[in-house]
């Protein structure tokens, strides 16, 4: 396989909005289009939330994640999509360049018309929900917990505890009730459910798991495994009330207690972020404060349906596409002036062949050597010269300056390149 | 056959490591037991990471002697073993005019302990350096010779380069009991059985005071556990460059605001004397109390910004300054016992220890010259110990050249500090080989990140298990006890997942 220097849309990341972003991008006229995931399959956390629920309001149908997400990967394939995986995007500049990893393909530069932010979020850890007790093994994410048993086939615990009641945390539940794993308590400080009702209804209430709410954790026991943990009912002000204190047996506490943006690659590119949502300040059309960088899906802001998640994504990468072409467009107008004989440089550097039909303009340069005789000051074209004046000498103290006019339009059209020489006559 | 050895260190922290690495230079069999399943699992592991200028410790005190005389050993150490180190220099902040006399106190101890370049700066120099300061800072005192380094880098570095030299190092053996012959210790009894060698070194750190004991030294020395629990920050949201220590107390050097080598900034510690040498819990208390006493030096902390904690338990020890006329009773133990042959006694090595650690391991080796060792010098002892690459800290351009030696480079497993499978897979078979996911993310940093190694634990614990050629259930934290993984799912078969 291989990969261009230069992509029309390139998409960072192949989840739900990625890939609707990818497809979109693709039917709205973009012709290279990039996709690039991290993990080494298409889908993003989708392959590893393997209950139903997904794709009510884009198909119609109750389908598990993996089946939901493989529809867009069919789709995009078919249209002729670049998928690179198992690819770790390290860099993106505000001038659209992408620095990419990977053990396949080495370390990589890319250039983009157009790129879409599409990295998700990631759970919120323990440190930010700032639990008291020891570091033992056994706490881990509800998320992580989710590879491990839905994707690897592992059980991390035999005996759960979940503190929050995110919605990862409760079908994390019920899947471990599957498992035959008992888990013991789902604990929420808040005074409501932070998931939807629905996985209340389907994942806590009919396996009865009990949810407590206004409780959390008080201390986490156990040096090495997690052995218990201490829970405590909490106030308005969440501070907790004495003599509520119930030790519950477990070996494994997991934490569903938010999500977070992923943006770190959007700060490098000199995208704003909103300190409330965590993500890009974002226009209708998804478009970030960086002309052509898009954003869509969880990396805006958190969803609770995969459905909206795909819908900002088909707008994100339509968006990006007509970006794209009309940067390609403009980018297509220019050529490049090269230095050609004892010339060392030229400005300007490029060309806007459109402006050159508009009015004349002055190219100045500087020699690299003097010549103390006539000499010939030449612009030429890749097979024909377009313009040539002469001088009685050049020095590299004395600036030099050529007028293109207008009415050479035509012929600079004709090629892609504009080389300017300077030469004795006497060469000639 | 009973291993024979020349010297054998009991603790595998950084004073146990860099005596090893100081004995590795020197003809016979060196050999590190450490009861742990990785090197620096006590106090090296969790503490402030700042190399001492040497003002803090009271002047004629073993602790002033060996920091004083220790720090200018770090640029060199640092260069041959390859570990992180910056000269940064660090500040004694004094808020509010009353605080003013403590920190030139500080100044005039640190003149006595001989600590070169410091100065007094005032209120407005102190601001123009640290933006984010208490704007009621009145002066600060500038140490120019405070360093930070990289605690676990130091500490595996100076292991693997005595390895290098040598010298072994075993771990998840834990020291059980002396072996003598009349009065001279000639090796000891651990869980793995039994080690013979002509010299013992007591390095062990929190409990060096049982160690001791069983050698019938100093039955009167205990150490207790300084517990300090810090705060780390995202260094996305929170940047503090500089090493900002509070006026001390009695309780210690107080409750700091740093930047680290890993540019996250930490908070910490408090200090609270507790009995149990194993608890490393984080209180709600503690947590409350760092917040406050680091806000005393930058307000505009917020505690939404931290990322992750950890606790270190200091082995303060109630050993008397020998010095005559300084009644001090924290001072270092470091000796050879008259009425013991074959031992040196280390214990109450807590801050300046790390900072102290080369001279501590130098003053070892003149205290067994003095007791009549003779140490003849390997010809082939290299002091060099390579640094291997950190794939984050490199330009593009190396990036693409490593990718092109070693394609496992190009693979990002810890996405939020960039550490890749190459550099992984290279702790794993390093001289001191990492074994258990906490081993590697000291030595990498990876899963010290936002999500605190959410995306990357699954996959170390796969590379771990493949890597090792054993099953990912045997793969732990931090040693036997620490499993992550307890059974399949129904019905599914295990496969080397990668």
């Amino acid at each position: 396989m291989s990969i261009k220097k230069q992509y029309d849309v390139v998409v960072i990341g192949a989840g739900p909005s990625g890939l609707a972003a990818a497809i979109e991008a693709k039917k709205g006229g973009a012709d290279d289009v990039l996709v690039i995931e991290r993990d080494v399959e298409l889908g993003g956390i989708l392959l590893q939330c393997i209950h139903n629920g997904f794709g009510l309001q884009t198909f119609k149908e109750d389908l598990p994640g993996p089946e939901y997400a493989q529809r867009f990967i069919n789709e995009a394939k078919s249209l002729g999509i670049t998928f690179l995986m198992d690819t770790m995007v390290m860099d993106v500049t505000s001038q659209r360049k992408l620095y990419l990893s990977s053990k396949d393909f080495g370390y990589l530069e890319v250039d983009a018309h157009a790129i879409v932010l599409a990295m998700g979020c990631r759970e919120r850890s323990r440190a930010q929900v700032r639990i008291p007790g020891y570091r033992p093994n056994g706490v881990f994410t509800a998320g992580t917990a989710q590879r491990w048993v839905n994707v690897e086939g592992f059980m991390p615990g035999n005996k759960f505890v979940i503190l929050g009641s995110g919605d990862i945390g409760m079908i994390m539940a019920r899947r471990l009730t599957f498992e035959g794993a008992k888990v013991e308590r789902v604990l929420e400080i808040q005074s409501y459910l932070s998931g939807l009702s629905r996985n209340y209804v389907q994942c806590l209430e009919d396996w009865g798991i009990p949810l407590q709410l206004r409780h959390t954790i008080k201390k986490i026991h156990g040096k090495n495994r997690v052995e218990a943990i201490e829970s405590v009912a909490v106030d308005d002000k969440w501070n907790f009330i004495p003599g509520t204190e119930e030790i519950i047996s477990c070996d494994t506490l997991l934490l569903s207690v938010g999500l977070i943006p992923e943006n770190e690659l959007s700060k490098k590119a000199g995208v704003m972020l909103d300190p409330v949502t965590g993500g890009p300040f974002v226009d209708e059309h998804f478009q970030t404060n960086v002309p052509g960088i898009f954003a869509a899906g969880n990396v805006v802001h958190v969803y609770d349906l995969v459905d909206y998640v795909s819908m900002a994504g088909f707008e994100a990468g339509k968006s990006a596409a007509e970006f794209a072409l009309a940067e390609k467009e403009r980018a297509a107008r220019y050529i490049p002036l090269k230095a050609g004989k004892n010339v060392r440089y030229i400005v300007p550097h490029k060309l806007d062949k459109k402006a050159l039909e508009q009015g004349d303009i002055s190219l100045q340069m500087r020699v690299t050597q003097p010549i103390e005789e006539d000499v010939w000051l030449e612009v030429r074209g890749e097979e024909n010269s377009i313009v040539r004046r002469s001088e009685r000498y050049v020095r590299p103290g004395e600036m030099v300056t050529i007028v293109l006019k207008s009415s050479m339009a035509a012929e600079v059209e004709k090629t892609g390149v504009l080389t300017v020489d300077i030469y004795p006559k006497s060469e000639a | 056959m009973q291993e024979k050895y020349d010297y054998l260190v009991i603790g595998g922290g950084v004073v146990g490591s860099m005596i090893a690495r100081w004995l590795s230079r020197y003809e016979g069999r060196v050999l590190l037991i450490e009861k742990e399943a990785d090197l620096g699992m006590g106090c090296s592991s969790a503490n402030t990471a700042i190399v001492h200028a040497g003002y803090d410790p009271l002047p004629g005190s073993l602790k002033a002697l060996m920091n004083v005389r220790a720090n200018p050993m770090w640029d060199q150490l640092a260069g041959e073993l390859g570990f992180a180190f910056e000269r940064r220099g660090d500040y004694v902040v004094a808020v509010g005019e009353e605080e003013l006399p403590l920190v030139d106190k500080l100044m005039q101890q640190g003149i006595k302990n001989g600590v070169p370049g410091m100065r007094m700066i005032d209120g407005a120099e102190m601001r123009s350096r640290e933006r984010d300061i208490n704007p009621e800072v009145s002066g600060a005192l500038w140490a120019s010779t405070g360093g930070l380094c990289d605690p676990f880098q130091v500490t595996v570095a100076a292991a693997e380069n005595a390895v290098n030299n040598g010298a072994t190092v075993l771990f998840n053996t834990a020291f059980e009991d002396f072996i003598w012959e009349g009065s001279r210790i000639i090796g000891v009894k651990t869980n793995r059985g039994d080690f013979f060698a002509r010299w013992v070194i007591n390095a062990a750190g929190i409990y060096s005071d049982d160690v001791m004991h069983k050698a019938g030294v100093r039955p009167e020395f205990f150490i207790k556990a300084r517990k300090g629990e810090y705060f780390i920050f995202d260094r996305a949201e929170v940047q503090i460059h500089n090493v900002l220590f509070p006026v001390p107390s009695s309780r210690g050097k107080g409750i700091l605001v740093t930047g680290t080598l890993h540019e996250n900034t930490i908070i910490g510690p408090n200090a609270n004397i507790i009995d149990d040498k194993e608890d490393t819990s984080l209180t709600k208390e503690g947590m409350d109390e760092l917040l406050s006493g680091a806000q005393k030096l930058i307000p505009s902390l917020n505690l939404k910004h931290s990322i992750a904690n950890f606790v270190g338990l200091r082995p303060m020890g109630n050993g008397p300054c020998l010095t005559p006329g300084i009644n001090y009773n924290n001072d270092f133990v470091i000796e050879i016992p008259e009425k013991v042959q074959g031992f040196v006694n280390l214990g109450g090595i807590e801050s300046p220890g790390l900072t102290s650690a080369p001279a501590i391991a130098e003053r070892v080796v003149d205290l067994m010259k003095d007791a009549g060792e003779i140490f003849i010098d390997k010809k082939d002892w290299d002091p060099i110990r390579p640094a291997r690459p950190r794939f984050s800290k490199l330009t593009h351009q190396e990036r693409k050249l490593l990718c092109e030696i070693d394609p496992r480079y190009g693979r990002i497993i810890c996405r939020c500090e960039n550490v890749t499978e190459g550099e992984i897979v290279a702790e794993i078979h390093a001289p001191v080989p990492a074994q258990t996911y906490d081993a590697i993310k000291r030595r990498t940093w990876l899963g010290t990140g936002r999500c605190q190694g959410g995306f990357d634990m699954s996959r170390v614990v796969a590379i771990l298990a493949r890597e090792m050629g054993t099953s990912p259930f045997e793969i732990t934290k931090r040693g036997e006890g620490s499993e992550y993984l307890i059974r399949t799912t129904k019905n599914v078969e295990v496969e080397n997942v990668d």
